[in-house]
């Protein structure tokens, strides 16, 4: 399997470091002090049965759960060696260094080129040879472009479901992100669309340090290089991919793996 | 069939029907049907009658029996009823509307069918629309003009009256332009010249001079004025009533006339055409019994459209702040409450509301600020429209309100997250992502909206509509947009006609006709808002999650 592959010359190994992360959502402990470091350029899975705190941690990756009511977290979450915590640190500013893709493809009601654009355009950019541009190559990145140059003032909703994931994945990227956090990005896609979406994982993450939670084990096996697993909050397992199918250390991610318990 | 049923279970067993729950679907389908009939019953009726009133009529000459002998009557049949006297025996009876209140005094009459001696169609019987006393229903004798006489017989009778009628159709709106429009300038500059003058703003000698010119140029529009009637004084239509009596008309009056008996069908189709036109583009006589109701639409739709533009930004903003910012805990529940209460009260309260806070506290405020050498007369510290838009606002407010609320909670979590991860704030995603989407469900509250504050009448009466109002909200005169002017509406008229109308018989027909005309506005103001929500609909589909 040629995609898995070491990170490239120059990349930093612990780009993303997360440093004994503990996240409480009100009374409910989520996450139990994770340490973990995620190298640049690579592909990494988070894997583990459902409510073990993946999509958490990819969440705080961004900040997303500062949107929910009552949570509070102990520990940190470094971005090439900057903590996200740090009271200089803006949000908004955070968002635009790190992308995010949903398990539901969630096109906003505008055409597709306005949609490619939202980001630039919330940052108040409005030059219009730089939108032309960043449309034109978010939507090749995405692998979207030639289906739909020719109707890129249509609404997004008119695009298929695969489509439209990989428009919300050209919206995420149009703004040059360093990193991309994808939850479940094929959980709502048929197998073919599902494809298309892994290949153009494996080719964005030249560009992008991509952290990626699935349900599917495969998919994991297919296009990360790295794999982590987690249980009950607990970060159980982390290592190259190859390593965590093949060879696991620990009998919870053999038995994860496997398909004993889920 | 489905197969759990028990095989010896005949389709019409009641145990099997009452478990299945049919008599209650029977129930709430009978309470649906009734609704409807009801609804369309009523659209029927006003329909029916609301057209009916416009159709041409055949004129009937009648020779009737009266306690004094025999008597001719000539009119229209507008009613057929049955009546029991005391000793319990039934009359058939008509009512027959004999026009001619110059003449005959009251115009609507009933008598008993076995009173009619003699009823026939006469050819030469002539409804004539006059500007004043309503109808004319008499035979032509004559034209008499400065040049003569043109009888009746002759062949060009009605080819020199309908010329007549078009010249004094002319005269008419000169005069309009002349009396209402030039003479109406000059005397507001008259006025503005003696408060200038009461308030030392302008010297005297000055102000004597331009009120001699003023004075100057009105006399002169009084005698355009003049000049323009006097054509027409000895021009009159000499015409005899059934019961022989001779009479003239003045042309100058004269609307038109139409020969009931003769027309045909298509004739008679035009002619309702013609009066239904009348009816939309006219401004209304004779206590509002005759002519058209004009200003009551332009009222109507004019406060609608200004209150739907107070209460959207007002509801919309109100909403965002309950729903996206607001701390969703005790107070915002209260408030929230408190907002969906307010639909419940009672409207006239909203009135009441309205003459006391807007009309009489921030019109007297404004009054005291801006127009201070006009007082003591009001210029905004009085009823107008203005005053009337916003208390109706004010009554629609928490239908906008919830319908915003409502439509804001409908947009997917997903889509809001998907936009804050493209670095937007908080604002920019309710602004670009949140409003757009929710668009369509806003303006389904802002047509509710509209659909209740343009049928409201009780607040209305306290805050700026009148029975009769001959100038418009909007029109040629400077500024143009006048919002502390009174105004009439539809919904008014109406009540005004049926139950404050000096000859009520004669407005029956007018109440049919302005409450279809008031349903169809009120369809037309909801068709339009719904046609822009569909189209926003289609640009604003929410995706399939």
């Amino acid at each position: 399997m040629s995609v898995f592959s070491k990170p490239p010359e120059g990349a930093r190994p612990d780009f993303i470091r997360v440093d004994n992360f503990s996240f409480h959502y009100g009374e409910k402990q989520a996450i139990f002090n994770i340490d973990m470091a995620i190298p640049e350029n690579q592909v990494t899975a988070l894997i583990g049965p459902s409510g073990c705190g993946k999509s958490t941690l990819l969440r705080n990756m961004n900040r997303m759960n500062d949107l929910v009511e009552g949570v509070r977290h102990e520990g940190d979450i470094r971005i090439g060696g900057v903590s996200l915590y740090d009271p200089s640190i803006e949000v908004i500013s955070l968002r635009k260094r790190v992308g995010m893709v949903f398990q539901k493809y969630n096109p906003f009601a505008k055409s597709i080129y306005e949609n490619v654009i939202f980001s630039l355009r919330v940052a108040g950019r409005s030059k219009r040879s730089e939108l032309d541009e960043t449309v034109e190559r978010s939507l090749r990145s995405a692998a979207l472009w030639d289906e739909v140059k020719d109707r890129l003032h249509d609404s997004a909703f008119g695009l298929s479901g695969g489509q439209q994931q990989r428009l919300c994945i050209a919206r995420a990227i149009a703004n040059q992100p360093e990193i991309l956090l994808m939850d479940e990005p094929c959980a709502a896609l048929d197998p073919l669309a599902t494809l298309k979406i892994e290949q153009l994982i494996l080719s964005l993450k030249k560009q992008f340090t991509i952290v990626i939670v699935t349900h599917n084990m495969e998919q994991a096996t297919r296009c990360s290089d790295r794999t982590a697993f987690l249980y009950m909050g607990r970060l159980i397992e982390f290592g190259e991919t190859m390593q965590i199918f093949e060879n696991p250390k620990q009998k919870e991610t053999e038995a994860y793996i496997t398909g004993r318990f889920s | 069939m489905s197969a759990e049923e028990p095989k010896n279970q005949t389709p019409f067993s009641t145990t099997g029907r009452s478990r299945k729950g049919e008599p209650w679907v029977w129930l709430t389908a009978m309470g649906l049907s009734i609704g409807v009939v009801m609804a369309l019953g009523l659209l029927l009726l006003i329909v029916v009658k609301g057209t009916a009133s416009f159709w041409p009529r055949r004129i009937e000459l009648m020779e009737v029996k009266t306690p004094q002998g025999k008597e001719m009557i000539a009119g229209f049949i507008t009613r057929e009823t049955e009546r029991k006297d005391s000793s319990g025996a039934l009359h058939q009876e008509v009512q027959i509307f004999r026009g001619n209140k110059d003449i005959s005094g009251d115009t609507f009459r009933f008598y008993d069918r076995k009173d009619i001696l003699k009823a026939s169609r006469p050819k030469d019987y002539l409804r004539i629309e006059r500007t004043e006393y309503g109808p004319a229903i008499v035979k032509p004798v004559a034209l008499e003009t400065s040049s003569g006489k043109v009888p009746a017989k002759a062949a060009d009778f009605h080819k020199k009256l309908d010329e007549w009628i078009d010249q004094a159709a002319d005269a008419r709106a000169q005069l309009l332009v002349i009396e209402r429009k030039k003479i109406g300038a000059i005397s507001r500059e008259i006025d503005a010249l003696d408060t200038a003058l009461k308030n030392q703003k302008v010297d005297p000698k000055v102000a004597e001079k331009r009120r001699a010119e003023l004075q100057a140029e009105f006399d002169q529009r009084q005698k355009e004025a003049a000049e323009i009637r006097a054509k027409f004084t000895g021009t009159n239509l000499l015409v005899q009533t059934a019961d022989g009596h001779d009479a003239s008309i003045p042309v100058a009056n004269v609307m038109g006339v139409f020969q009931s008996n003769q027309a045909g069908l298509f004739q008679r189709m035009g002619e309702m055409w013609h009066r239904i036109w009348e009816f939309l583009s006219d401004e209304p006589r004779e206590a509002n019994t005759e002519g058209g109701v004009f200003p009551a639409i332009f009222g109507t739709v004019v406060m609608t459209l200004v209150m739907s533009l107070f209460v959207t930004p007002f509801g919309v903003i109100a909403a965002i702040y309950l729903r996206e910012y607001a701390k969703q805990g005790m107070v915002v529940r209260i408030v929230r409450i408190c907002v969906n209460n307010l639909a419940g009260v009672p409207s006239i309260v909203f009135g009441v509301f309205g003459l006391a806070f807007f009309v009489y506290f921030v019109g007297a405020k404004i009054d005291h600020a801006f127009f201070a050498d006009q007082l003591p007369t009001p210029t905004y510290g009085t009823p107008g429209i203005l005053w009337a838009s916003l208390t109706l606002a004010l009554l629609t407010l928490p239908v906008v309100i919830v319908a915003t609320e409502e439509a804001l909670s409908a947009v997917p979590r997903g889509v809001r997250e998907a936009a804050l991860a493209c670095g937007a704030s908080k604002w920019q995603t309710i602004q670009r992502v949140v409003l757009p989407a929710s668009l369509p469900g806003i303006l389904t509250g802002v047509i509710l909206a509209m659909a209740r504050g343009a049928g409201e009448v009780a607040p209305l009466m306290l805050v700026g509509v009148v029975k009769f109002s001959p100038t418009l909200p909007i029109d040629g005169v400077a500024p143009f947009i006048h919002p502390d002017r009174k105004f009439m509406h539809l919904g008014f008229h109406i009540f005004d006609l049926g139950f404050q109308s000096p000859d009520a018989e004669a407005a029956i027909p007018v109440v049919y006709a302005t409450a279809l005309l008031l349903i169809v506005v009120v369809v037309t103001l909801n068709l339009t808002a719904i046609l822009i929500r569909n189209r926003l609909k289609k640009r604003f589909a929410t995706s399939s999650f």
